[in-house]
Order: C-alpha cells, then sequence, then structure tokens
C-alpha cells in the first residue's frame, strides 16, 4: 500500500488573475510511508506544488511519478490520491457515513464492492477517526476538528496510493491543532500512507514531519529532516523562516567569523567575505569574563523564559537573547554575551 | 507564522456569544415602541394597499358576475387556446432558460476567460432593456422586412409572428432569473466540493449529478420558478412579436388585454385571475418545497466565513 513520490523539475506558471503562485523547476522524493511536509510563506508554491501531485493542477513541464508509474499524463481520477482540503469540502446534503462512502458508492457496478461491505468499510473509517455514534450526522452539525476527521476518512476510504493534505489543520484553533497532530501521526504511522501535507506553521512542520521542505518563490530551499533544516539551515530564507534568529552584519577571516573586528569561536569555511550572521536567541550565553559588550534595551516573559532585546556596543546591532526566567534585568542594565553557535551566509 | 491560529478564536466566538447578542438586540439599537409601531403599521398598509388589495379586486371582479358567467369566459374557445398556448411558451422557455442559466452561471463561476465581465453585464440585458425593444429586436431580425425575412420566406419558415417568435422573445426576456440566481451562489461555493469529488473518482457527470446540483437546488429551483412566472406573464416582447392573432398567437396576457379593450370585464378578470392564480400557485409551491426539503440547518458560520 505504501508508494514513492517522485516530482521532477516541474514548472508553472500562471496568469495573474488565476492567483496562485508559480513554480520554477521543482524536484522532491518522498520515501514510501515517509511523511513529508511543505513548508513556507504564502506565495511561495507550496499549494500548487500539491494540486500538481494530485492532479487537480496541471505542470507546464516536468514529471510526476508514483512509484514506477508515471501519473503526469494520468487525470485526478485514475491518479487515486486522498485529498483532504484546509475547508473540509464535504457534502453538505450528506451525513458522516455518505460522504465516508462517496468515493465507492460512485464506482462504476463492476469495481464497486457490495452495499454491506461499503457500509462496513464507511464505519470501520468512522471508527479509525473516532467519531463512531456521529455517522447519520451532517457536516453543519459537526465541530471544525471533527469535519477535517471527516475529511480524512473520506480520503481514505477509496485506498488511495497516496495522500496529500492541504493545510489540513489551517482552519482551527490552537488547541485542536495540536490535538490533530498526534493524531493524524498516529493514523499515518498505522495505515502507512506515503503522506505530503502542506502547512506554513513551523512548529506543525517540524514537529509531525519525517522530512521538511521548505519553499520560497516557487523553488525549494532545503529539504531535510527537522533536525536539518532547524540546526543547519541551507539558505538565509530558510534561517530567518525556521525558528527564530537574529542578524548581524558579519565577516569571514582567518577561517573564523568576525563581529566588528571581534574574533568569534565560531569556524567557517568561507574566506575573506563579507555576509550575515544568524543566531538564535538560545544559542547567546551571558558570559562573565571574555565576551561582546551590551546593554539591555528591552525584556519580556515568553512562557518557560524570559526574552532580552539587547544592543551591543558599538552600534554592531540588536540581537534577542534568551534568559532563564530567575534572572530578570532592566533596561540599561550592561552585560556580556557569547555566541555559541549561529550560521554565516555570505552576501550575494 | 501563528496568524491563523491567533484569528481562530475570533472566528469561534462568531458562532456563540455574538449570535446571542444578535438575538437579544442591543439596547442602541432597539426603537422606540411608538416608532416601531408606526413603521409596522406603514409597512402593512403598503402591502395592503399595492399587493393585497388588487389581488383582491381582480377575484371580485372575475367572480362579480358569478360562477357560471367566469367558467363560461374561461371554456370560450379562444381562451382556451390562449390559456394552452401560454402553457406551452413557458413549457418551452422555462426548460431552455434553465439549461441556457445553468451553463452560464457554470462558466461564469468556475473559469476565467476573457469577456467574462461582458457576459455578466449582458446576462442583465433583458432585465434593463425595454421588453418592447426587445420584441422589436426579434421582428428586425426575423420579420418579413427583416435580416433574415426573405430567407425564411424562401424555405417557408415561420417565425414572427407564429409560436417560435413568441417563444425566442420570452426566452430573451426571462434570461436572467436562473442565472441571476445562480452566479453569486456558485460564485461563493468555489470549486472545492467538485475537486473533491474528483480526487475520489467522481467523472465529471456524476460530480455534477452528485455534488453541485444538490449544493445549488435551492437557488435553482427559485430561479426556475421565478423564470416559469415571467414565461406566462410577459406582455410586451410577446405582444410585438404576436401578432395578436385571436386563437392562434394570443397568450394570457394579451388576450386579457383584448378582452378588456372591448370592455368584457367579467372575462379579462376572469382569465386574469387564472393569471394571478398561476403565479400564487408558483409561489406556493416554492414555499411548500422550501420548507418540505430544506434540511433545517444549525447555525453554521464557520463554514460561511471559510472562503475569502
Amino acid at each position: 500500500m505504501t508508494t514513492p513520490i517522485s516530482v521532477r523539475d516541474i514548472v508553472k506558471s500562471f496568469t495573474p488573475t488565476q492567483g496562485r503562485a508559480a513554480l520554477n523547476g521543482v524536484s522532491l522524493d518522498v520515501a514510501s510511508g515517509e511523511l513529508m511536509a511543505l513548508l513556507g510563506p504564502s506565495g511561495s508554491g507550496k499549494t500548487t506544488l500539491l494540486r500538481i501531485i494530485a492532479g487537480l493542477e496541471i505542470a507546464d513541464s516536468g514529471t510526476v511519478h508514483f512509484g514506477s508509474e508515471d501519473a503526469s499524463a494520468k487525470t485526478v481520477q485514475e491518479r487515486r490520491v486522498g485529498f483532504v482540503f484546509q475547508n473540509y469540502a464535504l457534502f453538505k446534503h450528506l451525513t458522516v457515513e455518505e460522504n465516508v462512502s462517496f468515493g465507492l458508492e460512485i464506482r462504476p457496478a463492476a469495481r464497486r464492492p457490495p452495499a454491506a461491505e461499503i457500509r462496513r468499510r464507511a464505519r470501520e473509517l468512522i471508527e479509525l477517526v473516532q467519531l463512531a455514534g456521529l455517522e447519520k450526522r451532517r457536516p453543519t452539525q459537526l465541530s471544525g476538528g471533527q469535519r477535517q476527521r471527516v475529511a480524512l476518512a473520506r480520503a481514505l476510504a477509496v485506498e488511495p496510493k497516496v495522500l496529500l493534505l492541504d493545510e489540513p489543520f489551517g482552519a482551527l484553533d490552537a488547541k485542536v491543532r495540536r490535538d490533530l497532530r498526534h493524531w493524524l501521526r498516529a493514523i499515518c504511522t498505522r495505515t502507512g500512507h506515503t503522506t505530503i501535507f502542506v502547512t506554513h506553521d513551523q512548529d506543525e512542520a517540524l514537529e509531525l514531519a519525517d522530512r521538511v521542505a521548505v519553499l520560497s518563490g516557487g523553488r525549494i530551499e532545503q529539504v531535510g529532516t527537522p533536525d536539518e533544516v532547524y540546526d543547519h539551515p541551507a539558505t538565509p530564507f530558510v534561517h530567518s523562516f525556521i525558528g527564530e534568529a537574529s542578524t548581524l552584519s558579519a565577516e569571514a577571516r582567518e577561517g573564523r567569523i568576525h563581529i566588528g573586528g571581534h574574533a568569534l569561536h565560531l569556524p567557517t569555511p568561507h574566506e575573506d567575505v563579507r555576509g550575515t550572521f544568524f543566531v538564535r536567541p538560545q544559542d547567546v550565553a551571558i558570559s562573565d569574563a571574555a565576551g561582546l559588550d551590551a546593554e539591555i534595551v528591552a525584556m519580556r516573559r515568553t512562557g518557560a523564559t524570559r526574552r532580552a532585546e539587547i544592543a551591543l556596543a558599538a552600534d554592531l546591532g540588536h540581537v534577542e537573547i534568551e534568559v532563564p526566567a530567575a534572572i530578570n534585568f532592566r533596561p540599561g542594565d550592561r552585560i556580556k554575551v557569547r555566541f555559541v553557535r549561529g550560521s554565516f551566509f555570505p552576501d550575494g | 507564522m501563528s496568524n491563523v491560529a491567533g484569528l481562530e478564536p475570533g472566528l469561534e466566538g462568531a458562532c456563540g456569544p455574538r449570535a446571542k447578542m444578535r438575538a437579544m438586540q442591543p439596547p442602541a439599537t432597539r426603537e422606540a415602541p411608538w416608532l416601531a409601531a408606526m413603521l409596522i403599521a406603514i409597512a402593512l398598509t403598503f402591502l395592503a394597499l399595492f399587493l393585497v388589495m388588487p389581488l383582491v379586486v381582480v377575484f371580485v371582479e372575475a367572480l362579480g358576475a358569478g360562477l357560471s358567467a367566469y367558467v363560461a369566459a374561461l371554456s370560450e374557445p379562444d381562451a382556451r387556446a390562449a390559456i394552452g398556448l401560454s402553457l406551452t411558451v413557458a413549457a418551452i422557455a422555462v426548460p431552455l432558460n434553465l439549461v441556457f442559466g445553468l451553463m452560464a452561471s457554470w462558466a461564469v463561476a468556475k473559469f476565467a476567460f476573457p469577456g467574462k465581465s461582458l457576459l455578466v453585464t449582458l446576462i442583465d440585458l433583458p432585465l434593463s432593456v425595454s421588453p418592447v425593444v426587445a420584441g422589436l429586436i426579434y421582428v428586425l431580425l426575423f420579420g418579413a422586412q427583416g435580416l433574415l425575412g426573405p430567407f425564411l420566406i424562401r424555405h417557408h419558415i415561420e417565425i414572427v409572428f407564429a409560436l417560435p417568435g413568441i417563444v425566442l422573445a420570452t426566452v430573451f426576456v426571462t434570461f436572467p432569473f436562473v442565472a441571476r440566481e445562480l452566479i453569486p451562489l456558485m460564485e461563493d461555493l468555489g470549486n472545492g466540493d467538485e475537486e473533491v469529488a474528483l480526487t475520489l473518482g467522481a467523472t465529471g457527470f456524476q460530480v455534477f449529478m452528485r455534488v453541485t446540483l444538490p449544493n445549488i437546488r435551492w437557488a435553482l429551483l427559485t430561479g426556475v420558478l421565478l423564470c416559469n412566472a415571467r414565461a406566462m406573464g410577459e406582455f410586451g416582447a410577446v405582444s410585438v412579436v404576436s401578432g395578436h392573432i385571436r386563437g392562434l398567437t394570443d397568450t394570457m396576457p394579451l388576450y386579457i388585454e383584448i378582452l378588456y379593450n372591448e370592455y368584457n370585464g367579467v372575462a379579462a378578470f376572469a382569465v386574469a385571475s387564472l393569471l394571478a392564480g398561476l403565479a400564487l400557485a408558483t409561489l406556493a409551491a416554492k414555499a411548500l418545497l422550501e420548507f418540505v426539503f430544506r434540511p433545517r440547518d444549525v447555525e453554521d458560520p464557520v463554514q460561511r466565513v471559510r472562503r475569502p
């Protein structure tokens, strides 16, 4: 039941009136049974890519393979994908059970399972998505989270080769989103479907996916495990899009990163080039002895820790740093800081 | 990043407390009792004066000379011909406009194409142009002195002053009703449901029958009923193309005018009452169908706001 997906050199342009983001040569491989997130800001082309894989949109050039078969020339119906929309798109005139069995009911008589079998499968899937007892409800009588689960059960009913989800939790409130994340992970592990989901929420992507593909401007910036994209961002875009980061102008010299003439204890393969230094709040340490001089500009509380905005001495720039909740500076306090980790990207 | 999550509680809130507030009517927008009473009185007076009274007058006048005179007026051969013709015209024009209206709405709502806004404007043309002009267009096109006149005469095809002309004029005048009901709804619904059905393996026909049609059925019904009412009642355009051949090309409205001009008040009002009755029956049928079949949906703000 598991099918790898291979996307090659997809190019797609739109006329302005069509209002969708274009793709400029996208290639992506999703292993069988893998859960892949397409992460990017709006307009990055992530939804377009998903719709091209589903066959809802036709690429100008490039190919889509499901396993060894070329799906590029196949119609949506022939591709057998399970597609879940952000707005659920449940059939409002049908009950939960009728929605789930829709894909089986519409098959030509030769391929349609007997009525009792359709009913059994629908009930089984409703059970799987934990909606037993709501079979006779109409979509309007369900909560957002319940609707999205019906949409997933409906997609799974036709035994799709792959599962494609477009911002599946985008219309739900924060708590329901978190609950559904764990639940979706569990379902995917259980059914073993190769799954691609689109999201603009980095937490969702990092927490849920086996691998994350970061898109921007119709291109893939980086594909990697959550650890890879978070700890080793390949491009400045990925670094600023995933996780928080402050930026400082810097230069690479003698194998090390320099900020305003100060050599950091951070090596870099670049040599004699100006660029930008990215550093995350938790990668800045407050040191007693050596370090860069800085002054506290503002403090704020963020959950378990505090954030301090500091101004580096000699107008080198402002940086957000993480401070234990027990420590509370006042604006104007002077400290010394050390950059424990960070990334340098040459300009241009 | 978290914009959407932050926005959601607001949306959820729309179904609960805000809906309740609307029902309670905050004091700021509640009118003084005397003002409310006055507004209601004006509205009801207006309704009685301009809607109910004329209807009552039609039926009173029609039955003024007794039931037998009423029945006699309606069983007159010319009257029966007029009734038959009106029903025939509606029976042809309404299905045609059902199909045209559906196709036009589909094209406008589901596709982007050059000239789309022109099409949307043109759909309203029959409502803004005087029906007399609409009728004249057909006379100028298909009449003996018209553009296609010589060709039609050579091939013995009768359009003007015959059933085809009346049907054409009626189709023209009643075209907007179905399309105008459907276009806003279909644009609002978008393509989501249809796309899901396709991914589930549905053919184009199945998508239409099982997904699109159920979604638009009430608007479609409303459009068809309005279209039907107008098709039976149209006077101006039909008057120009019909030629008023008694017993042949007189529809009910035309026949009523003839009777009225002949000072045959009872007969005129008898036929008029039948026409008004048909209109009332149409409205009643619509109300009944909606009452019986429309599912009592729970308040569903999420569904409504979800489309940008």
